[in-house]
């Protein structure tokens, strides 16, 4: 049986992801990284893990070594921030070229400069384009239940490809919540053992990550692009046998007061349960307010989308990261793109908020909803607004 | 027997990851096309050390039946160290074409 709990979020992943009997995780302890590898390296000190601790000199190590250890065949995890991601990038595209099913907790944090380790998601935007499965938890619960989903979706036999799970960092990592704590037992059930494609040893003849010729790149980067598509299918099937062991439902968009709604927010990660009390508020004021809360990133969930938004007025994306000098935020632009075909879409306005750790209030979203109603009659000059900038 | 395709034809049929499942198969890959010079060895100043064979950073080099190490032009990409490593001056970059 489940057990509630009250714990710092990024301890209870770390709990989460010791459910799940990694064999190896390789982490670079301190900053910009969270609580979640220091966790894990005392649960196995304790001896309540048997797996691999590997204290590395560096993100790029942390992950090059779960690449070693998963090619070898071992269930292999790792978690990062910021620009610890950063230092990963050279190794993070590698990973889902090679199939290697790695997962990685990312405890969201701004990328400086100015120097700042507080919250804003412009660490997993720099890795968008990676080829990683990318989903993003709105609170606690969702952290822990897509920690344990991500390993049977990166390692399901049809997948095959990393998965990071992202995690606000401090407003998710360092806050405690209550949440349900899925058993051993339970976990054992839903997780089966890793049974990888093929493994390096000795006895098996295998070389992982060959050179590509530019005879083969064209193609090896289609079937790259096909395996991240179509890894969406078992996702839904994971989440579906999730909801049914465990009660608890997840799509790659979740909705929040919906019904005949004609102005919505789309948010990702924890802005949601905030973004929930203002639209609460709105409704309560008879605006036909609702949310659509983004939960999959990668693959980029466009039917859903779709079906999300039609019979929207009005559509205000929150992005909490800036594509300097690009059309719109990154949420954005994509969602205008996968939009552009449909013949009936919402006005979508496009609002920056909370980077780098900057409070995003209730009263934000209530204020972000008014301004996408009154961006009807009179659209806005710019396609996109850093909100709450001093001055502006 | 039929010959073994090069390539794979379409997308669908590369292994999962680009994963080789054959030994070797970087003997394939003929890296000498390359290379913009190629080294020529003067036997008569050739003292057969082996240094060039030790240097090379291809692993190209090899001793032939007469005892002189001689670059595999498969693949010697023509980076010239086994030159500049020779001292008694036997080999000579010299360009292709």
């Amino acid at each position: 049986m489940s057990e509630r709990i009250g714990m710092e979020i990024a301890l209870a992943a770390a709990e989460a992801v010791a459910l799940c009997k990694p064999d190896v995780i390789a982490a670079y302890p301190i900053t910009p990284n969270t609580h979640i590898p220091e966790h894990l390296s005392d649960i196995v000190a304790e001896g309540r893990l048997d797996a691999d601790f590997i204290c590395v000199e560096s993100e790029h190590s942390a992950l090059s070594a779960c690449c070693g250890a998963s090619g070898a065949g071992a269930r292999a995890f790792t978690a990062t921030s910021s620009q610890g991601l950063l230092y990963m990038a050279e190794i993070v595209p590698i990973v889902p070229s090679m199939r290697l099913p790695i997962v990685m907790a990312i405890g969201n944090r701004a990328v400086s400069g100015p120097i700042n380790i507080w919250n804003d998601h412009s660490d997993i935007m720099s890795q968008r384009d990676s080829g990683w499965i990318s989903m993003f938890a709105a609170d606690g619960q969702e952290t822990i239940d897509m920690m344990i989903q991500a390993f049977k979706i990166a390692e399901h036999r049809d997948v095959m490809l990393p998965v990071n799970v992202n995690l606000d960092g401090f407003q998710l990592t360092h806050v405690v919540e209550p949440m349900m704590m899925p058993s051993q037992k339970e976990v054992d059930r839903f997780l089966p053992a890793y049974k990888p494609y093929a493994a390096v040893h000795p006895d098996n003849i295998v070389s992982m990550g060959a050179l590509g010729m530019p005879e083969i790149f064209n193609e090896a980067m289609m079937a790259k692009d096909d395996a991240l598509i179509n890894s969406k299918k078992i996702i839904l099937e994971v989440w579906k046998e999730w909801e049914d062991q465990f009660g608890r439902k997840y799509e790659p968009i979740g909705a929040y007061r919906m019904e005949g709604a004609e102005v919505a927010l789309l948010t990702m990660g924890s802005m949601g349960d905030t973004a929930e009390v203002a639209i609460d508020e709105l409704r309560e004021k008879g605006v036909k307010a609702g949310l659509l809360k983004m939960k999959l990133w990668r693959p980029f969930p466009t039917e859903e989308l779709l079906k999300a938004v039609s019979g929207l007025k009005s559509l205000a994306v929150i992005d909490r990261a800036v594509s300097f000098g690009g059309p719109s935020g990154p949420v954005c632009s994509e969602v205008k793109s996968a939009l552009y075909d449909k013949k009936e879409r919402p006005l979508i306005t496009n609002y920056i908020i909370g980077l780098g750790g900057r409070d995003v209030l209730v009263a934000d979203f209530v204020k972000i909803v008014e301004k996408a109603i009154g961006a009807q009659k009179k659209k806005p000059a710019k396609a996109y607004e850093i909100y709450g900038v001093r001055g502006s | 027997m039929e010959k073994e395709k090069k390539w794979p034809e379409t997308w669908q049929e590369l292994n999962p990851g680009c994963m080789v499942f054959k030994p070797g198969s970087t003997r394939d890959y003929h890296t000498g096309t390359w290379r913009a010079s190629r080294p020529i060895c003067d036997t008569s100043r050739c003292i057969k050390c082996g240094v060039c064979y030790i240097f090379c950073p291809e692993g190209c080099i090899s001793q032939d039946a007469d005892g002189y190490f001689m670059a595999d032009l498969d693949y010697c990409k023509g980076c010239g160290i086994c030159a500049h490593e020779c001292w008694p001056g036997a080999i000579k970059m010299v360009e292709e074409g």
